[in-house]
């Protein structure tokens, strides 16, 4: 074994730090040419359905499933803790609060980073490989264009309409257990979140989150795709990576967020 | 044929979103479409404000009329002066009404009770409301309690 | 014609750098218009990345590139897009488009750069796979293919909006004899019937030679020699020879450079 000396250390520990920051610019660049660059085509509104199908559509299931289970969840937790304080009427309250403000938002990107994701650096990665990436430039067509862009589009329509879904859901599941379950009365379960949960403070809160870690989680998978190292372990490689830098990007920005939005009362 | 059942799908989960944020503003949130309301603003000075906080409800006879929009500290009197806006329909209140604040339940939220005054004068927008009722502080409360059966044994 | 027509494609003293290590140093070659050319090598020499540099998907450090009359590097990225569409390239791996059938494959580059009618690129495809004899396959998705069959459909593409100049990015590799027979057929035959310019990029030294009008041997980031496959066959360049007789040691050498043997064995610690 090689020993390091320190002075080694330090030199490698700055050029890993100029590493993290040249793949930031890297990353930027990317996105600002898919956005911006010039040479779109005709038939974008139809690459654009096609993707909205697999990356939406798709994670639909998965979305509405977790939605159901996370609210019902919630509900009887809620219920068991409020009953000691002989608040059990605010459970629904309490449902609607955590899935719109924290848990909608971030569980459905963590799944949609998960599911759609991981299944874009794949198939990004995958064209990439095969020289699918190679062949469009060489036909004369921007990749960034015909593959990059409806996909990052796609990605950022859906995932604040699943967000909103997995709420729906989830207030629905919760309604189920806190109801017909454990017997609370149905108009204060909804009476109590009406008045507890404001439009522009939670919902639009919710939804303003949900739209930031749409950017974010699409952009890494699309970026780590076409970044990738062309073979079968690069793309796996890529892929966990997108889940891995997804999953801790959505949560720290989370926190960003919620510090911004609530932290002041 | 394939492409048709795409789109048919795509347009499913984009009606589906909508509606589901549509729900989420309506039923969940309560939003009501006239969100722009007509309100007149009203102040009070309290001794005690004790956890009231910003965005409770302001009722009279237990029906919501307004909302508090701001809590601070008067540096003059030294008390909590309260803002709220109340809805402009409500514009018959006498000027010796009294606010008070209320609890839901035992450890429920705060709350703005505002009950009639007999005066022909009603409060206007800017004016304050000088009859107010601080919170009920459960350990003053406790407290007082404890002294009157205090008191009441030495009597005996 | 001016002396310059004779050559499709004219690199002049270009040099390319991945990272630190040169790909090319100074390299300067010439393909002849109208014939077809093998670039050949051992592996891992920058042939493919010759085919990006011609492609236009790599920008060369120094020298230029010129086809067909046109400096490459100092073309804008959008006269670049354009430059492209009188190339084809035949991938290694064919590089279908996996989410599109063969029609829609072959059809591809006909909607992205026409406005033709659908009856006439209906038309067209069905020439170009006739072309490659795979005209009743026009249903299938390209993972029904085999790899033969994939290639084929992807020359058909190749040729879809008629090129000057088609580029074959190792043909050979992985076919079974019977594919390998008939993509030689087939790259001599568009070759003489569409006067198209071809470029054979392979290490497979026997199929490359029997349809080459001319070679190139590279290595060593250089050219090391040039010639008809006669001419290379009987050089005396002893890195040629070895390379067209497929001798195991010789000029390149068997061993990867190692300190000495015996100082390894013997253990210096």
């Amino acid at each position: 074994m090689r020993k390091i000396s320190i002075l080694e250390r330090i030199r490698l520990l700055g050029r890993s730090g100029i590493d993290v920051i040249a793949a930031l610019g890297k990353s930027t660049i990317f996105l600002l040419r898919v956005l911006f660059g010039r040479g779109g085509l005709g038939n974008s509104g139809e690459l654009l359905v096609k993707q909205l199908y697999s990356v939406g559509v798709l994670s639909l299931v998965i979305i509405v499933v977790s939605g159901i289970f996370i609210g019902m969840v919630l509900a009887l937790q809620g219920y068991n803790i409020l009953k000691d304080y002989g608040s059990e009427q605010a459970v629904g309250q309490m449902v609607a609060l955590t899935l719109l403000r924290e848990l909608g938002p971030v569980v459905t990107a963590l799944l949609f980073a998960g599911r759609a994701g991981s299944a874009l650096t794949a198939e990004i990665g995958n064209m990439k490989s095969t020289e699918q990436l190679s062949s469009l430039s060489m036909i004369g067509v921007d990749p960034l264009k015909y593959i990059i862009a409806p996909r990052l589009w796609a990605g950022f329509i859906s995932l604040p309409l699943l967000t909103g879904i997995f709420c729906v859901v989830g207030i629905w599941g919760g309604a189920v257990v806190a109801i017909d379950w454990l017997g609370i009365y149905e108009g204060s379960y909804w009476s109590n979140m009406q008045n507890s949960v404001s439009f522009h403070e939670d919902v639009l809160n919710g939804l303003i989150k949900s739209l930031v870690f749409a950017w974010v989680v699409t952009w890494i998978a699309v970026f780590q795709g076409y970044d990738c190292e062309p073979t079968s372990e690069g793309i796996s490689r890529a892929t966990t990576r997108t889940v891995v830098y997804a999953s801790l990007a959505v949560l720290g920005l989370d926190f960003i967020l919620t510090a911004l939005m609530f932290g002041d009362y | 044929m394939r492409i048709r059942t795409l789109e048919i799908g795509v347009g499913l989960f984009l009606l589906a979103g909508v509606l589901a944020l549509l729900l989420l503003a309506l039923r969940v949130s309560g939003l009501t479409v006239d969100a722009s309301k007509d309100t007149y603003k009203l102040y009070a000075h309290f001794d005690n404000i004790a956890g009231l906080t910003v965005r409770a409800k302001v009722t009279m006879a237990g029906v919501t009329i307004g909302k508090v929009t701001a809590i601070d500290l008067d540096r003059d009197t030294y008390t909590g002066r309260v803002t709220m806006e109340i809805d402009s329909s409500v514009n018959n209140l006498p000027s010796d009404s009294t606010a008070s604040i209320l609890t839901a339940g035992l450890l429920g939220e705060k709350y703005i009770g505002i009950s009639v005054g007999g005066e022909d004068e009603v409060l206007k927008d800017g004016s304050t409301i000088h009859d107010t009722q601080s919170a009920l502080v459960l350990e003053d409360l406790i407290g007082k309690f404890l002294m009157n059966s205090v008191n009441n044994k030495e009597s005996n | 014609m001016s002396a310059d027509n004779a050559y499709a494609v004219e690199l002049k003293g270009v040099s390319f750098y991945r990272g630190t290590r040169s790909i090319f140093k100074n390299v300067d070659i010439r393909i002849p218009r109208g014939k077809v050319t093998g670039i050949m090598g051992p592996s891992g020499c920058g042939k493919t990345t010759l085919l990006r540099l011609i492609g236009a998907q790599l920008r060369p450090a120094e020298g230029e590139i010129w086809v067909n009359g046109r400096n490459l590097p100092t073309l804008s990225r959008r006269e670049l897009f354009d430059m492209r569409k009188q190339m084809g390239v035949l991938f290694q791996s064919g590089a279908l488009f996996t989410d599109l059938d063969v029609f829609e494959n072959v059809a591809f580059p006909l909607r992205v750069h026409t406005k033709l009618p659908e009856e006439m690129i209906r038309d067209i495809v069905l020439m170009k796979l006739e072309a490659v004899g795979l005209r009743g396959a026009i249903e299938l998705m390209p993972d029904e293919l085999s790899g033969g069959m994939k290639r084929r459909v992807a020359l058909a593409r190749a040729i879809a909006l008629d090129p000057q100049i088609l580029m074959y990015d190792e043909p050979f590799v992985g076919q079974d004899p019977i594919a390998m027979g008939v993509l030689v057929r087939l790259i001599r035959l568009l070759n003489d019937a569409l006067g198209i310019t071809s470029i054979v990029v392979s290490h497979d030294l026997a199929e490359t030679a029997s349809i080459a009008d001319y070679l190139y041997v590279v290595g060593d980031s250089q050219v090391l020699g040039q010639g008809t496959p006669d001419e290379l066959m009987n050089s005396d360049n002893p890195r040629i020879r070895q390379f067209m007789q497929g001798l195991a040691d010789g000029p390149v050498p068997f061993h990867y450079p190692a300190p000495s043997y015996r100082d390894d064995l013997l253990g210096a610690r």
